[in-house]
């Protein structure tokens, strides 16, 4: 009687990798043969072709089906073999560990969740251990088991085995990879690769190679971080438009919002579809989805869905590190393809900042990269590009460059710069601090960002507390329509990108006097939270929302430059609150409802705020830190 | 998710790559297992449509049972179903052994399709656990006009972030399905009950667990006559899944030599 098992087991994907000689494809030949996990017939198979070839059984012939690879016993490709055992599946993937081949080995290590790494424990750690090492760092392999392998030519000596771990711990350590086991094996013996090596090494007391892989924990699946799809298409359904893609972190809803990149528009999902099963209300990380919008808006290839408080950076240059595979040596001043999500970007090499020297893995002074090198670039494109750094989405903070047509590197954005800096690569630091001028000034700089419907108040307000801060002493300053439009915006009309925009400038401009010490007062209808967000950005913790609020209709009532009479009259298109939407701050820091207030109550609120956040905690730094100057 | 759901997943979103990135596409069909279920994965990735021509390369060779499994499926799901007659046996070069010749039929009609229609993309459903060379493709893998696959010098393939772009003249074979294994296929058909030849279940002691044309391919000795059962026979057997496939073993490197060539 056989029990069924109808569900399949999780799965575990670990890359073999190590130095070419290190015995990579015999421990894996091994581990199969001892876990039962070998095809009738196949030991047979391997002897027979051992022996055409005059040669001693080799167990790596499980792994290198190639002719060319068993003619000259080295693995070229890598190829991988699945490992049933009783709580797990194992998919072992067999990398090169030749350097001719390391294109391969990051192929081959890209879709892993683990690493095995192997030393040779007479040669110990070698350069291509290093390498393989860095790379499972860049790839984003963040975890493995190593052996220390070939344990019978150093006599089993225990000490040997201590000197090598500690070398590695320290090497692995550094680069952020977790090792769960060292194990220390004869693979050609068979010796602590799937039995216990009481035997010969009595004093290790851990698992062997096999036991450590089960035991290595399940990759974590990317539900708790900010959503993330990036836009594989559109398919029409009928009269739907169905957008595409994959849910690499965060979930999705029914009925929630969304950033759209890098257009910055926000929109709400209208239905999650899938087929042929009925729509569902919510979708999470891993699925393929398609989903609708409840507007007419245009989404595209290429375009990166978040929601709407974290949306990816949008900027025209970034830092990445990356593992060059081109012939030609890259150097600052050349221009790629760059495929990152679904999109494809012209960038260029800004700054080359260094090669990550393999051997101290240290910083050398190198001025380009050659072939098989890891290096630190900085990049700049024309266009505003989506970017996130690997560190926060790992599936979207990853690109490859090509070249024409070949594929020359991969990487991953360590760092987003923004226009700012992008156009001056090295920023020019500041001998003074905030501190510094905050201490001056007796107040932190900090950009006030009052939104609101037009006629709710802002501008009025705003008049007043600039006002009545002057007097008190401080620096501070109103940003408005008025001052802005003449100047600093002179060439934006009131088209939807020219609106945004528009709000991107002021809130740079906000950000720039929030840093020199003043107090900016910027008064703007601003009705969208993803363009409020981008302002946000810009000023970090200087930023400050405060909703100015008032009814709708009390706003129309009011209407002091007959603005809502113009829009009901239809000369007015996409005037807010009328034919255009207002999105209300969901976490503004002070609300202040000038429908309930008065003039004077209104701009009291918003000097009580100022006086409590700005003033008042620098006021007795000032007087515990006077002794300190 | 489970494994199942991953593997699904994955899959949709290569279909989709495809689809949106490479024109004219194409997909082959050879009624089997593995390609129907493929052909389940586009349904799934394109809301019930199949928005490519669906290829049989055909050999005049495969068993009756098949061919009214295709006349059905090619009805009831409403696809643009296309058939590729294969040159004879006669044009293949005559130095092959017998049944490596007769599977090579197929590269040259694949070849000849590929040509005529100027096909920039063919989705293929083999998997890496069938064979030792397939375990060694790629998702997107990028072939020279006359087909034949340069194993020695692929080019990386990271994450998902894959290279589809080609010179004129080439195309590449698309393989959604190369992290499946046998037994995730028939799990995979279980729950989704997707339709199958009945050729893959037992009568009378004996079933196809791979199907392949009739002059190369034996069934297997098995009781089970269920997809249940046929779960069941994995979870337990040591032999391999191509062993009724006679042209895998008439030399060491008869697959290789085949592949190379352009073979599937």
């Amino acid at each position: 009687m056989t029990t069924l098992q109808v569900e399949a087991q999780s799965q575990l994907r670990v890359v073999a990798v190590g130095h070419v000689d290190h015995g990579k494809s015999t421990l894996i030949g091994r581990l199969l043969h001892d876990t039962g996990n070998l095809a009738d017939g196949k030991v047979e198979e391997l002897r027979t072709i051992s022996e055409r070839r005059g040669a001693a059984f080799e167990w790596s012939f499980v792994l290198d089906s190639l002719q060319s690879e068993r003619d000259q016993a080295v693995t070229i490709d890598t190829t991988r073999i699945w490992m049933r055992t009783p709580t797990r599946d194992v998919v072992l993937i067999d990398a090169p560990g030749h350097k001719e081949f390391l294109r391969n080995m990051v192929t081959g290590a890209s879709d892993a969740d683990a690493a095995l790494l192997l030393v040779d424990a007479f040669e110990g750690v070698s350069e291509q251990t290093r390498r393989h090492a860095l790379l499972l760092e860049l790839i984003g392999v963040k975890r493995a088991v190593v052996a220390i392998n070939k344990m019978d030519r150093v006599g089993y000596d225990a000490e040997r085995y201590l000197a090598i771990r500690s070398e590695l711990e320290a090497l692995l350590e550094r680069l952020g990879i977790e090792v769960t086991e060292f194990v220390p094996t004869c693979a050609r013996e068979g010796e602590n690769v799937v039995t216990p090596a009481t035997a010969s090494m009595p004093w290790y007391d851990g698992p062997p190679v096999f036991a450590a892989l089960l035991a290595l924990p399940a990759k974590s699946i990317e539900r708790k971080s900010a959503l993330r799809i990036a836009v594989q298409g559109v398919i029409r359904r009928d009269l739907q438009r169905i957008v595409v893609g994959r849910i690499e972190s965060g979930s999705l809803s029914v009925g929630q919002e969304i950033h759209i990149a890098p257009a910055r528009r926000v929109a709400r999902i209208a239905s999650i579809e899938v087929w042929p099963a009925r729509p569902k209300a919510v979708a999470h990380a891993g699925e393929s989805i398609g989903f609708t919008l409840d507007g007419p808006l245009f989404v595209d290839r290429g375009d990166v869905i978040s929601d709407v408080l974290h949306p990816p950076a949008a900027a025209t240059g970034f830092r990445a590190r990356l593992l060059w595979l081109g012939e030609r040596p890259l150097s600052a001043g050349a221009a790629y393809r760059m495929r990152f999500g679904t999109r494809t970007a012209a960038v260029e090499v800004a700054a080359f900042e260094r090669v990550v020297d393999i051997d101290s893995l240290d910083r050398g002074d190198a001025q380009s990269a050659r072939m098989n090198d890891v290096a630190e670039v900085r990049f700049i494109s024309r266009e505003l590009l989506p970017l996130d750094t690997v560190s926060e989405h790992p599936a979207l903070g990853r690109f490859i460059l090509l070249d024409g047509l070949d594929i020359v590197a991969g990487g991953t954005v360590l760092e987003a710069l923004d226009r700012r800096s992008s156009s001056d690569l090295v920023p020019v630091g500041h001998l003074l601090d905030a501190e510094a001028r905050a201490r001056r000034n007796g107040h932190h700089g900090a950009v006030l960002w009052f939104t609101g419907l037009p006629a709710a108040g802002k501008s009025t307000i705003a008049m007043q507390v600039e006002r009545r801060l002057f007097e008190r002493g401080c620096a501070a300053y109103v940003l408005d329509g008025d001052n802005v439009r003449a100047g600093l915006c002179r060439d934006l009309g009131f088209s939807a990108d020219d609106r945004h925009e528009n709000i991107r400038r002021v809130g740079e401009v906000a950000a720039l006097f929030a840093d020199a010490g003043t107090i900016a007062i910027a008064a703007f209808i601003s009705p969208y939270r993803a363009d409020r967000a981008i302002a946000r950005r810009a000023a970090g913790d200087s930023f400050h929302e405060i909703y100015i609020k008032a009814d709708p209709a009390l706003c129309e009532r009011r209407d002091p430059k007959g603005h809502y009479k113009k829009a009901r009259a239809g000369e007015l298109p996409e005037f807010t609150g009328i034919t255009g939407e207002y999105e209300e701050p969901l976490a503004a820091q002070l609300v202040v409802d000038t429908g309930l207030l008065s003039r004077e109550a209104a701009v009291d609120a918003v000097l009580a705020y100022v006086e409590e956040h700005l003033i008042a905690p620098f006021r007795s730094d000032l007087a515990s830190s006077d002794f300190r100057i | 998710m489970n494994l199942l759901d991953e593997l699904e997943a994955r899959s949709i979103a290569i279909l989709r790559e495809a689809y949106f990135r490479i024109a004219p596409l194409a997909m082959l069909w050879s009624m089997g297992k593995d390609s129907t279920a493929l052909l389940w994965l586009v349904r799934k990735a394109f809301f019930g449509a199949v928005p490519f021509p669906v290829v049989l390369l055909d050999t005049e060779m495969e068993l009756p049972e098949v061919y009214q499994f295709r006349d059905e499926l090619a009805q009831g799901w409403q696809l643009d179903y296309r058939s590729e007659l294969c040159p004879p046996e006669s044009s293949i070069d005559p130095t092959m052994q017998p049944a490596t010749r007769a599977a090579a039929r197929k590269t040259a009609g694949l070849r000849e399709l590929i040509a005529r229609e100027k096909y920039r993309g063919i989705i293929v459903g083999i998997r890496r656990d069938e064979q030792s060379t397939r375990a060694k493709e790629r998702v997107f893998s990028p072939r020279v006009p006359d087909g034949s696959w340069d194993v020695k010098r692929q080019p990386a393939e990271l994450w998902d972030v894959y290279h589809t772009d080609v010179p004129d003249g080439h195309h590449l074979r698309i393989h959604p399905l190369l992290d499946w294994t046998e037994i995730d296929v028939w799990r995979y058909t279980l729950r989704e009950k997707i339709p199958i030849v009945p050729l893959y279940l037992a009568r009378d002691g004996k079933r196809y667990r791979s199907l392949g044309e009739k002059n190369i391919t034996v069934p297997i000795d098995s009781h089970a006559a269920s997809i249940e059962e046929i779960i069941a026979e994995l979870e337990t057997t040591r032999q391999p899944e191509r062993a009724g496939r006679v042209m895998d073993h008439e030399s060491e490197d008869a697959f290789e030599r085949l592949r190379s060539g352009g073979y599937m």
